[in-house]
């Protein structure tokens, strides 16, 4: 192919970044306003930095704790998502199981629900169906992790099926025939290729689990909530407490990116096919 | 060919949490939709009355104007974005240093709740106060009011919604991407196809699955989608920006006509189910007559 100067591709991207930053930028601006220069005429820059806001979000334990939920509950929910639904997209790909086409296109019906309604069901579930004598599902991370594979799971599992199709079934063939077990193939010939794939659901997944918002509103008090849930505690009717939303939400910009720039290490072109022929 | 009990058993953890969690409570909207509940009214009774939730929304002219109005939403943002997803993942496909950086740049809006999207927007859009309306009447002289003009606020909500979820068509394309083989394409230059040809003919079919499920997933979520723009337009102005899950949203809280909202969501749902099962095998099989020759 025809190669370009890179830098017009750079260029490209920063104009690029300006549009998408633009939002995030102006969530920054809100977080350092005090709450009556938000409604003033607006200008582009700030002259005066207001940190207030941060020091009461970093101060406050409560949110410190929801934080924290939130990471445990995104990072084992993805986990878990992303594992079950590489095994998942094993079996429908690579094995002849009747019915399997079917099986596959309900497990995306179940991200299709509008979450209004289906709430009471989940309250109801989590509240008198899964407890235990004093214990209940209700508020607890691990109910917040199974919860969210209702609508990562089959995210997961659509958006690997292609990857794990894609490669071709004679290399695990091949490996079969050199006497590895279903498990080396799947660790050692599909694992690596799939890394890609693997580390985009990853990603989205948590993402998916770390935004949610509604779910966790319900069925979570204190125990399992989420920093999503504790920051919309500031957006009511009645008014929104702008500072305070704007810099709890430039705080959750900050786990998400670590996490982000770690995985995304992963998202580079796997072997070549050819290659691996060999 | 190798014993199929094993592929059950990686299938079965999928099959029992979908189960639990995706039949038991649809099973419960369902008998709830064939009822007359309001668990907050006179009556806190359910009380079963037939099919009339089902009778009574086929002449809801708001439920049926929110179920037009979202999937004009949901096929202009869920089109622009796949494009424009594709684009951009075409782009980082390319070497040019930075690459990793403008990657993690462009990834951020999806790690922004959708509820802080709204709010965001919506403090950026307000007449008088939001820089945005500020910017266009000091530069251009054009006056963008959402309050006022359906059309203006029909077009936020989707340029909104293409801002937050193109990057996720961008990743799930850029692995699709990454993972073809290298030989197809390196033959078609040695042939002489151009570039027209080479998208066409070979980059399109074997990245057709990633771009169905990319679609599916987006189609979806367009079609659910409550929080943003909720935030931004509360569904107005008029019922211009009332979508689907916004109306049973408002039929389920403040009237908590719990019947009622049940029946729409079923009707939603099957709708939707209907919909991408059309879809789904509108395309797949005609990549499946495709592969005959």
């Amino acid at each position: 192919m025809p190669s370009r100067n890179p830098l017009i591709y750079v260029a490209l991207w920063v104009l690029l970044s300006l549009l998408t930053l633009f939002p995030i930028y102006w969530l920054f601006v809100i977080s350092v306003k005090p709450a009556v220069d938000l409604f003033t005429t607006p200008s582009l820059f700030l002259d005066t930095i207001y940190w207030k806001n941060y020091v009461n979000v970093i101060g406050n334990a409560t949110l410190r704790g929801y934080m924290l939920n939130s990471i445990i509950i995104s990072s084992c929910n993805a986990l878990l998502v992303t594992t079950l639904a590489f095994l998942a997209c094993y079996a429908l790909s690579r094995y002849d199981l009747p019915g399997k086409e079917n099986i596959f296109f309900w497990t995306i019906t179940n991200r299709m629900a509008p979450a209004a309604v289906f709430l009471l069901p989940f309250f109801l579930l989590f509240t008198q169906v899964f407890t235990f004598g004093d214990w209940k599902l209700y508020d607890t991370k691990i109910g917040m992790i199974l919860l969210y594979c209702t609508f990562n799971l089959p995210f997961a599992i659509w958006t690997l099926r292609p990857t794990i199709d894609g490669i071709p079934k004679e290399l695990d063939e091949a490996a079969t025939v050199d006497g590895a077990s279903t498990w080396q193939v799947i660790s050692e010939v599909i694992f690596p290729l799939a890394r890609p794939g693997l580390a985009v659901t990853l990603i989205l997944t948590w993402v998916f689990a770390w935004n949610e918002f509604l779910l966790a509103a319900t069925l979570t008090s204190f125990n399992a909530r989420t920093i999503t849930t504790g920051l919309s505690e500031y957006v009511t009717t009645t008014g929104t407490e702008w500072g305070a939303m704007a810099s709890i939400a430039v705080i959750t910009l900050i786990p998400a990116l670590i996490i982000f720039s770690v995985v995304q290490r992963h998202i580079v072109a796997g072997l070549t096919f050819g290659a691996v022929k060999e | 060919m190798r014993s199929n009990t094993v592929g059950w058993l990686m299938l079965a953890p999928t099959i029992a949490i979908l189960g639990i969690f995706g039949i038991l409570p649809f099973i419960y909207v369902l008998y709830v939709a064939f009822h007359q509940w309001n668990p907050f009214g006179a009556s806190p009774d359910m009380i079963y009355n037939g099919a009339n939730n089902f009778r009574r929304l086929v002449f809801d002219a708001e439920f049926l104007s929110s179920i037009a109005v979202t999937m004009k939403f949901a096929f202009f943002a869920v089109a622009s974005e796949v494009a424009l997803g594709y684009l951009l993942a075409q782009l980082f496909m390319k070497e040019f240093p930075g690459r990793g950086f403008f990657r993690t740049i462009h990834t951020l809006p999806l790690i922004v709740a959708p509820i802080v999207v709204g709010s965001v927007w919506r403090l950026m859009t307000t007449p008088s106060i939001g820089i945005i309306p500020h910017l266009l009447k000091s530069w251009f002289g054009y006056d963008l009011n959402i309050g006022r003009d359906p059309t203006t606020a029909f077009a936020l909500t989707v340029v909104m919604d293409i801002w937050h979820w193109t990057p996720l068509v961008t990743l799930t394309l850029l692995a699709a991407l990454l993972a073809l083989p290298k030989e197809p394409f390196e033959q078609a230059q040695i042939d002489g196809a151009n570039r027209w040809q080479i998208f066409w003919h070979i980059t399109l079919p074997m990245i057709r699955p990633a771009i169905l499920a990319t679609v599916f997933i987006r189609l979806m979520d367009a079609l659910r989608t409550v929080d943003e723009v909720w935030m931004l337009t509360s569904g107005g102005p008029g019922a211009a920006t009332r979508y689907v899950g916004l109306h049973i949203w408002k039929v389920v809280f403040p009237k908590t006509d719990y019947g009622y909202g049940a029946a729409i969501s079923v009707i939603v749902l099957y709708l939707t189910l209907v919909m991408c099962w059309i879809l789904y095998v509108a395309l797949v099989a005609r990549r499946e007559r495709k592969r005959t020759f």
